[in-house]
């Protein structure tokens, strides 16, 4: 009859459809991938990434942590992390990934000279994020931190269709047109069936070091309203203070060198924060 | 010649603003750059390609326009004090202004093209052509698309970072 006919072509297309899409597999030996995003770019993705990896270490020393830079064009890894250099390779032809202060990480700023733009189009670095993502040998990690580059294209579509990942962290300022990308940031990963942890307000304040008289130079609390509208949680507020950028500038992440600063709290709290909303994994 | 049957014709001078890195003020100074050259009395126009984060009809409180057809393709959205700016974004083409764009890069080039020569801006002194963050296929296809005009230049935003 022609209704078992038209279901028929139906479920042949859908089956043609779905075969075009990578299919979703983990990665060997990773436990958990929390993924950094923004939607905006500037907000702190990076800085953020970087912290809430070295938090995860700091709080659980029996916790090994990965942390991945998917930011093909702009990646700022490297230089946060102090570490430089092309990554050697396993017998198996894998990629060994770079460590420091106990957190192994890959980056295509590793794979290209410091000045070297990446000028590609989508399909290429659809491609290199696969790379970086299963070609690299990871070994047993229990968290592998992955930084989102800006916006909510192919790198996003890419790491969300290619593997499963446990949480997603949204990263935004309180000004107005950061709110409306990470909004639209929620929005993709609810479309991608990402589960979205909660939102970081990032550089929330500014304290004057001379006066102490505090100023919100991108607006207050805009990142709690949006929370609300979402119905999500807000997992930490960090300040606007030029330790946070002069430590990560120069390669000693404030986590790491001032530990005891309330940067470095406020990082540890968020990373707390995140393991609390992660589903509990088998031992 | 072509050039003179599209819309793009009556435009003199095109400027892009680039960065590489987000979050330094491309927008805002493309915004600012705009407002600051209908000052100095040129007739001026910003495309925003930015699909992914389109910030400048929200700077210009012009987030809920719509856009129209005429014979020529898209009527651009007028901004600014004396309603004079031109301004094309894929925020007037949202249902909602919040709704996600989540794109891979062929559909994005398809749209940049017709941003490119489907918007009828008229007689510009200047275009000011707002990009994202990254050096990828937005602005390889701004340009490729851009190419058979005149391209004045580009502007480099950065911060002391």
């Amino acid at each position: 009859s022609s209704s078992s006919g038209d279901e028929a072509l139906r479920d042949k297309r859908a089956r043609i459809l779905s075969r075009g899409l990578p299919k979703q597999k983990p990665i060997e030996g990773v436990k958990q991938v929390v993924v950094v995003a923004s939607g905006k770019g500037g907000v702190g993705k990076s800085t953020t990434a970087v912290n809430i990896a070295l938090a995860l270490a700091a709080n659980d020393s029996t916790k090994e942590v990965g942390l991945l830079d998917a930011d093909i064009y702009g990646p700022s890894i490297p230089k946060m992390m102090n570490l430089k250099g092309n990554p050697e390779l396993t017998p198996k032809n894998l990629m060994r990934p770079l460590k420091n202060y106990g957190i192994a990480c890959m980056s295509m700023g590793f794979l290209i000279e410091e000045t070297v733009p990446v000028v590609w189009r989508g399909l290429m670095v659809m491609s290199a994020v696969e790379k970086l993502l299963r070609q690299v040998d990871w070994g047993q990690l229990d968290y592998l931190v992955i930084d989102m580059p800006p916006g909510t294209g192919d790198v996003q579509l890419s790491v969300s269709q290619n593997i499963p990942i446990a949480g997603a962290v949204i990263v935004s300022t309180p000004q107005d047109v950061a709110l409306l990308d990470a909004h639209k940031g929620a929005e993709m990963f609810r479309k991608v069936h990402v589960p979205v942890l909660g939102l970081v307000q990032n550089m929330s304040v500014f304290q004057c070091p001379r006066c102490k008289h505090e100023t919100h130079i991108f607006g207050a609390d805009g990142v709690r309203d949006l929370a609300k509208t979402l119905g999500l949680d807000i997992l930490g507020d960090i300040p606007l203070h030029v330790n946070i950028r002069e430590t990560c500038d120069s390669g000693q992440p404030v986590v790491i060198s001032q530990p005891q600063s309330d940067a470095a709290k406020a990082y540890l709290k968020i990373a707390m924060e995140i393991v609390r909303r992660l589903p509990v994994t088998p031992a | 010649t072509l050039a003179e049957r599209t819309n793009l014709a009556g435009v003199q001078h095109i400027l892009l603003v680039l960065s590489g890195k987000g979050g330094v003020g491309k927008s805002t100074i493309s915004t600012e750059l705009a407002l600051a050259l209908r000052n100095a009395g040129k007739r001026v126009g910003i495309l925003d390609v930015d699909l992914c984060g389109p910030s400048i009809p929200r700077m210009l409180r012009v987030q809920d326009s719509a856009v129209h057809q005429c014979d020529s393709g898209w009527v651009p959205v007028f901004v600014g004090q004396d309603k004079a700016i031109a301004l094309m974004s894929i925020g007037f083409l949202l249902e909602r202004p919040d709704d996600a764009v989540v794109w891979r890069g062929p559909k994005k080039n398809a749209l940049i093209k017709q941003f490119v020569t489907d918007v009828a801006w008229g007689d510009l002194d200047f275009l000011i052509v707002d990009t994202p963050p990254g050096t990828s296929d937005e602005h390889i296809s701004t340009v490729e698309a851009l190419r058979p005009y005149q391209l004045l230049g580009a502007v480099l935003v950065t911060t002391p970072q």
